[in-house]
Order: C-alpha cells, then structure tokens, then sequence
C-alpha cells in the first residue's frame, strides 16, 4: 500500500519527464513529414492525412473492434508465454541439468523465424484466433524463459547461506530473498516479450485472420492506401509505447527502485 | 537442553568431506557462554566449513555437535545485506523471522543501529548508498539484534579499514561485556584473534585440525596495542603456528624466537598454554 502511494505520488514528475521522449518523436514526425513532402501522398503520405484517417475511422468505429481483436490476441499470446516461460525458466534455473539441457533447445526456438511458425499454426488452427495467439506464444515464449532462468541461476548463494543462517521461513526466503532478485530478470524480459507480441501479431493477422490490424493492413495494401496503412502504424506503435511508458516503465522504476543511486525506499523512512 | 549446566558449544571428532578430500578432521572443541575463541589457520584450512557445521548450515560427515545456546546469530566475510530492502529492513528481517511485530521489530533495529553507529537517516538507505564501514554495521546490527547467546564471525571486518575495525571491536565488546555470549570467530589475522580473544585455536590445513590451543589470561580489556603486538610476535614465533601458515622455521631452536620479544611490557598478561595439542594431531602433523 505505501509503495503504491510512493509510485503515484512520482507519477507527475515521471511524466514531465516524458516532454523529452515527445520531443525526440516529434522529430521522427518531422522527418516523416519531410520525406512525404519530398515522395508525395502514394508513396508517403504525410503525417496529418494519417492521423486524420485514423481518427475518421476511430469515429466511425471501424477502427476500434480491430485494434480490440489484435490487442485481445496478442495479449492472450504475451500472457500465456509469461505464464508458461516463466514458470519453466524458473525451474530449469534451479537445476542445472535442466538449464543446460535447455540451452540449445532456446537457442533453435530464437532463430526459428515467427514467419515459419506462423505457417505451421495456419495448418494447425486455420483462420481462428489459435493462429495469431500462437505464433505470439512462441515468439515471446524464449525470451521470457530465458530471463526467467538467468533470474533463478544467478540466485546469490551467499545471500542464501545468509538467509538459512538467520532461519528465514520459507515463505520470506521466498518473498523477501529470491522473488526481488527474479523480478529483476525478469522484468525485462517481459517488456521485451510485449514488443514481439504487438508485432508478430500483426504478421500473423496479416496472413491468417478476417479481422484485426494486420487484416485492415492487408485490406489497405490492396487498395494500394498508404494513408490508411500509415494510420494502422500509427495506432498500433502508439498504443505499444502507452502500454510500456504509462503501465510498464513506472511499474518496474518501483521494482528496482533499490538499483538507482538516489533512491530512498518508499515509506520505509519515517 | 543442558538443565542446569551453563550453555556451550561443544564439538566432539568432527570429521567432514567435500568429495574425495577430507577438509576437517578430529576436530574438538567447547566453547561456554561468555567466551571468545577464535580459530586461525591459513586460507583453506577448513575454518569456514567448521563454522557452517556450528551454524548447522551444514551436516558433518562425522561427529557431534551438541549447541545448548538458544540464539544463534552469524557474521559472514561479507555484509551479505539484501540489496533490495533498506538497512533498517535489513536489520529487522530476522526479529520478522522470529515472529516480532513490526513496530517492535523496528524499534529494536533503530536502537541496535543507532548504537552502533548508524545515523537517523541511513536507516532509510539501500545498501549500495552505504559506505563498506555502514554495510558492517548494518550487518553486525543484524547480528546482535536477536541477541544472540552464541555469535560465530567469519572474518566479519578483514575488508575494512584498520580504524574502522578497531571501532568494530569496540562495539562488538561493548555488546559482550554487556551480555554473557559465547563468540567463535574466524580470523586469519593473529592480531585480530589475540585482541579479542579468551582462546586460540591454530589451524592447519590437510586435512583441517586443530594444531595448538592457546589461552590467553589477560583481561580483554586491559589489552593495549603494546601488549598485543608482543602476544602476537610471541604467537608467530611458535613453531605450530609458523608451520601452519607456512612460514619457513625459526633459526634459534625450536618455536623459540631468535631474539624473545621484551618480557618488560606483558609479564603481567602472560600468553599460557591451554589444553596439551592432541596427541594424534601430532602424528599427522608432519604428514
């Protein structure tokens, strides 16, 4: 409860801190607006005609269900490989037979291209929504495993020995001594696994599914819209950094709050 | 446990193997409430693992170790401060372990912390802001604060600074006048071990024993800089210890110094042989 007052009462300077990150996309707007002037609309349209699609079509409603079904799926994929990497990095960290066994096993995985899954998942589950959730899962699924092993094998063991010499219960061995430093490897690995999601799920709509961003992306290809493919960039690239910059980023500045030089521990100090 | 008896450690033919390599062998010894025994011997020579087997963090191959202390406490080479939790928190997590509220649990940890040392407001500090002289307080506050009947300190204060140490003694025998608490420490510093302690216990290493047993009859506190300069010289010119640590023998006979330190400063606090060495270490000595 304290912490969480500490984290919202920073949430005023963390975004006034965000004027920097606006201003450097403001410059990649600029220089998009830059190179439409210079190609013309087909080739780039310029900025303004791409928000303006994208807010004609949010005010038709057109635009949401899409972007609800490709945010539904990628999510369904990021959650599930969050679940199932964690759990199993985890526990292959604890033994290290299992860590080395799994290895090459993660290595093949992270160099299998998403594309090759995602033809396999379109034989398996066809045009439903098993194809995109899937091909997500074992995008993000090697990443999130191996932060979570490196997270269980870097375990301080000095730190441990300390713990059992002061006969911490098991449940603050587990709260107070491991889960921190999991959560510090983890992390990480789960934002990284949020940016493939948004964006194999897409590819995966693109080729498999009726609905959804990469679907309008496909439909917007074919009628050769750049404008409105623009727009689809748009929405999807601006809903992953509100995902990262307003839930993400805050949460994990309060989880390792202890790594920073100038930090303080929320309420602790009276 | 022990009814009516003073609390003590006591250790009777310990024995114990990493693998195919015996690291303690025959190891003996007591230790009542109130006394300091320090272990010496060279690096390697199995000091640590004897005190993990009396932290019962480990289990002896072979052996007894009967523990009639009812609080135990360890000091560790390194601070070994969780890294995410503020040194208050960090001092309190074992009155948590014990089931102290957490007003209580803090009250007693800012009271320990301030008594050794800590200001107001490194309490709120993560270790990594605390200077290398704060974390070892931080940890001998950790230490001492579930006040402990037996204290083992593995090398606690070898990485800090000579004057930091020496109020690092300081508080810790302020905490023992105050308290009857039996201390096993490590030290691979003779100096260390001739300052605070009652006992000495000479390692050795391959198979880790104990080689020598020296008691030391002055008062603790009547021990100057002087004194323990000559004690430890005296120590170092004995033939056990310079074998173990692998200093090469003295020219003047046998464990005698070439020229004896002053007898002048010291006659009064004499360096006493304690229990003969074991009759079976000195067979295997020269193995």
């Amino acid at each position: 409860m304290k912490s969480l007052r500490a984290a919202l009462a920073k949430l005023p300077a963390y975004l006034w801190s965000g004027w920097g990150a606006v201003a450097s996309l403001l410059l990649l707007v600029a220089a998009w607006e830059l190179v439409a002037q210079q190609y013309g609309p087909l080739v780039l349209p310029d900025p303004r005609s791409a928000f303006a699609t994208l807010a004609h079509s949010l005010a038709l409603g057109d635009a949401g269900p899409e972007l609800m079904a490709t945010a539904r799926r990628a999510l369904a994929g990021f959650a599930s490989s969050v679940l199932v990497g964690s759990a199993l990095g985890l526990l292959a960290g604890v033994s290290m037979t299992a860590s080395m066994m799994s290895r090459p096993i993660v290595t093949v995985l992270l160099g299998t291209p998403p594309i090759a899954w995602l033809v396999l998942a379109m034989l398996w589950f066809g045009a439903s929504d098993g194809t995109p959730v899937f091909t997500v899962f074992v995008a993000a699924f090697p990443v999130v495993f191996v932060g979570a092993m490196q997270g269980a094998r870097t375990l301080d063991n000095q730190l441990k020995t300390m713990a059992r010499a002061f006969a911490l219960p098991p449940r603050m061995m587990f709260l107070d001594v491991y889960l921190p430093h999991v959560v510090s490897y983890l992390f990480p690995a789960w934002i990284s696994a949020l940016g493939i999601s948004w964006k194999v799920v897409v590819m995966a709509e693109l080729l498999s599914s009726p609905d959804g961003v990469g679907a309008a992306l496909a439909v917007a290809r074919s009628q050769l819209d750049t404008a409105a493919t623009m727009s689809w960039i748009v929405a999807v690239v601006g809903l992953l950094l509100a995902v990262e910059y307003l839930l993400l980023e805050p949460l994990k500045r309060e989880v390792e709050r202890w790594r920073e030089p100038g930090a303080a521990p929320g309420g602790a100090a009276t | 446990m022990t009814g009516a008896v003073a609390p003590a450690l006591r250790v009777r033919g310990l024995q114990h193997a990493f693998g195919r390599e015996t690291v303690l062998e025959g190891i003996d010894l007591e230790l009542a409430a109130g006394e300091v025994v320090a272990l010496v011997g060279p690096s390697g020579c199995g000091k640590t693992t004897l005190l993990h087997l009396c932290a019962q963090l480990q289990i002896a191959d072979r052996g007894t170790i009967d523990d009639g202390f009812a609080t135990r406490a360890c000091m560790f080479q390194q601070p070994r401060l969780l890294p995410w939790k503020s040194a208050l928190d960090n001092i309190a997590i074992v009155l948590a372990a014990r089931g102290v509220g957490r007003d209580e649990r803090e009250h007693r940890a800012r009271e320990i912390g301030l008594r050794l040392g800590l200001a107001h407001e490194d309490f709120a500090k993560f270790p990594h802001q605390l200077s290398g002289g704060m974390q070892s307080r931080v940890a001998l506050a950790r230490a001492l604060v579930v006040e402990p009947d037996l204290l083992l300190l593995d090398e606690p204060f070898s990485a800090l600074d000579i004057g930091l140490r020496e109020e690092m003694y300081r508080l810790l025998l302020d905490h023992l006048a105050a308290r009857r608490v039996g201390v096993l420490m490590i030290t691979h510093d003779l100096a260390e071990a001739v300052r605070l302690s009652g006992r000495i216990l000479v390692m050795a290493a391959h198979p880790g024993r104990i080689v020598a047993r020296i008691a030391l009859d002055a008062p603790v506190a009547a021990r100057d800089d002087e004194w323990i300069y000559q004690a430890t010289a005296r120590l170092l010119s004995r033939a056990e210890v310079r074998d173990s640590f692998g200093l090469p023998p003295l020219h003047a006979g046998r464990g005698r110094p070439a020229r004896a330190p002053s007898a002048s400063i010291g006659s009064d606090l004499r360096i006493v042989e304690g229990a003969p060495v074991l009759p079976f270490v000195r067979r295997t000595q020269r193995c």
